[in-house]
């Protein structure tokens, strides 16, 4: 009898030094969930990761591992490769990626070689399966779209922080996976990362410091908070553009994404450009002297009061907190 | 895309000169996006089927702004033509003469709505072999369908070297070194021609975006742009219908004397801490 192709749902899982990133645990989740409304299963795809069979206890049934010292270094033509060999091996129908930058940079890349639809941004499982639909951001944050593709190969990208971690009782097979890959003409030179500071898009929590703070010796207490909290550092756009913090700490519109689960805003006014980046955060918490700022319209949580008594204080109470918690 | 870098290797190879190629003509060719307004307020019609228009103010995309002030970068410190390109109906032709007020040579309008990215890309591909461009810069994104695919799915057409969330470029010859952000940092690449990149912020500063003034705005009147019909394609993708996020619930102030209360609100509450 002729064997039925499996047509799983493929999952690209990304890791650091070997360690596999809480999105990638949070897109197998995502994978299960649409496997599951699918009847099917869920094969992740993995490039130098340890542990990979951990992915099992989020709902993968099959790891796809490739292990090569000569993509240690991550490069989207080559990734997009591993894992166009993987989707046309497993014959899958979706494939999921997250939004980090990595994802994101190769996603575009392999929905051309798969001829298949790719939605970014999608914030929840498929509505429907066939037609498949997807809601996603869009216009920054200040709307969803529900967007049907239709092509026969789905690409979603999942938001961060967008679906959670879900566990599941299987476990999952680890195989040798060594597809072949392609040069690239994009040759990683240097890389210039704090690797003691969690990242914006890693972060569960950002703490953000604005023109409220006026100058850039004062953001001691902004990362002093971020520290007790295990978070994130990030600024308002004129911050970064007179020079007080890295452009790359700049979130809004203009600037990098927040999905985090807490955002707390200091000294930030709260312009639409700013909210639109942030606005998909799952908590808010404005302090601002200016009751009237329009922070407090889009906040969970506000204080009015000078961030140079209530930060300190709100460090204070933390490290209180946490030692009663330890 | 190669012709021309063919024909500048041959003459130096000719001359049998050892001496570098430092800059040759580059063709450019800066994608925009035309999007609404950032204070723009969204709002659909036909049931949440289309986008109101209605009162909305059309920029260039912030992020295409950049790429175009580093393209006029080029253009004057290194000798190169800039051309830029929109996919989309007549109404985004005030933005492309926007483009062209800040200086660059000519536009390119592809006429047919934008229906998704892959629309989109299949439709700049056609451009970009047409026109053999050298370097294509586009943005990281468009602040209105905020894809993150068009510039990669282009390169991956046309089989140019991509960077996306490019803070910075050099091109020198046909070698182009890029910064990109990564999570957490950001990464050097070296690449060459031909090449794509998604560009944002950092490839040029906020204080060198150029307003445009009267002599320019009148010079963009006198350039070309050209109206060019599509090629067929299908879109992947169809938005059914657009949602606006849930209206947020009042805000809880607690009291700067309290942050007690704020903590424990975070803890019990908000279950983030
Ligand atoms: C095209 C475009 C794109 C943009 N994109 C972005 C973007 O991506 N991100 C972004 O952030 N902005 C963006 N902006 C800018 C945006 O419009 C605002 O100008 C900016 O967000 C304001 O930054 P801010 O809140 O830090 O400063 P301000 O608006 O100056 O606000 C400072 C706040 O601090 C408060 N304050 C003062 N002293 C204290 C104190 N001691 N303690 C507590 N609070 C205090 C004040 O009451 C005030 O509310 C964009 C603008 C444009 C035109
Ligand atoms: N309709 C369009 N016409 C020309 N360029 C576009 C169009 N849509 C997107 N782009 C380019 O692609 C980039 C990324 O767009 P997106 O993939 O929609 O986020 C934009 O910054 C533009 O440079």
């Amino acid at each position: 009898m002729k064997k039925l192709k499996v047509m799983s749902i493929l999952v690209y899982t990304e890791s650091e030094n070997g360690k596999l990133k809480k999105a990638a645990l949070e897109v197998v989740s995502y994978a299960k969930a649409v496997a599951d409304q699918m009847g099917t299963s869920v094969t992740a795809v993995a490039v130098n990761a340890d542990n990979a069979e951990t992915l099992g206890n989020y709902g993968a049934s099959k790891v796809l591992l490739v292990k090569d010292e000569s993509i240690q270094a991550f490069n989207a033509k080559k990734y997009a490769a591993i894992l166009e060999s993987a989707a046309k091996n497993e014959g899958a129908k979706v494939v999921v990626v997250s939004a980090s930058a990595n994802s994101k940079y190769l996603a575009p890349l392999l929905a051309v070689g798969l001829g298949a639809g790719y939605v970014s941004n999608v914030v929840a499982a498929p509505s429907s399966v066939s037609p498949f639909t997807v809601k996603h951001s869009t216009f920054t944050n200040k709307a969803f779209a529900n967007t049907e593709i239709t092509t026969d190969v789905k690409i979603v990208g999942l938001s961060n922080n967008s679906f959670g971690l879900v566990e599941s009782d299987g476990s999952a097979s680890v195989e040798d996976f060594s597809p072949s890959v392609p040069e690239s003409g994009v040759t990683v030179e240097s890389v210039d990362k704090a690797t003691d500071k969690v990242s914006i898009a890693d972060a569960e929590i950002v703490v953000s410091g604005g023109r409220g703070l006026k100058g850039p010796e004062n953001w001691g207490m902004v990362e002093e908070l971020a520290e007790v909290l295990g978070a994130a550092t990030a600024c308002s756009k004129p911050v970064s553009d007179l020079g007080w913090r890295p452009h790359s700490e700049h979130v809004g519109q203009t600037g990098k994404p927040v999905a985090s689960n807490l955002y707390i805003a200091i000294g930030i006014s709260g312009a639409i450009q700013h909210l639109a980046g942030i606005n998909s955060s799952k908590v808010k918490v404005v302090i601002n002297t200016d009751p009237e700022a329009p922070f407090f319209k889009a906040a969970d949580y506000g204080v009015v009061g000078d961030a140079f008594e209530v930060v300190p204080k709100l460090i204070e109470k933390l490290k209180a907190f946490k030692a009663a918690n330890a | 895309m190669h012709s021309k870098i063919q024909i500048i290797i041959f003459i130096f190879v000719h001359k049998k000169k050892t001496f570098k190629v430092n800059h040759f003509y580059m063709k450019i060719l800066v994608c925009i996006s035309h999007v609404p307004d950032t204070t723009s307020k969204i709002n659909f019609t036909d049931n949440d089927t289309k986008f109101d228009t209605n009162g909305v103010q059309y920029v260039i995309n912030p992020n295409d702004e950049f790429g175009l002030t580093r393209a006029m970068w080029f253009k004057e410190k290194q000798g190169a033509s800039v051309d830029v390109v929109n996919v989309g109906g007549p109404e985004t032709e005030p933005t492309l003469r926007k483009a062209l007020a800040i200086g660059a040579d000519s536009a390119i309008r592809v006429n047919t709505p934008a229906t998704d990215g892959y629309a989109v890309a299949k439709q700049l591909a056609k451009v970009v072999n047409d026109g053999g461009y050298d370097l294509v810069i586009a943005g990281r994104e468009s602040i209105d369908y905020n894809g993150n695919m068009v510039p990669g799915m282009l390169a991956a057409m046309i089989d140019a070297n991509f960077v996306t969330n490019c803070i910075s470029l050099e091109v020198d010859g046909t070698s182009a070194k890029a910064t990109r952000e990564i999570d957490g940092g950001k990464e050097t690449v070296s690449t060459s021609l031909p090449l794509v990149i998604g560009g944002q912020k950092g490839l040029v500063e906020e204080s060198d975006l150029r307003i445009p003034n009267m002599r320019g705005i009148m010079m963009a009147r006198k350039k070309p742009l050209s109206v060019v019909e599509p090629t067929e394609t299908n879109a992947e993708t169809n938005v059914v219908s657009f949602e606006k996020p849930a209206p947020k619930g009042a805000v809880k102030l607690v009291d700067a004397d309290n942050i007690d209360e704020l903590v424990s609100l975070l803890h019990n509450e908000a279950k983030v801490i």
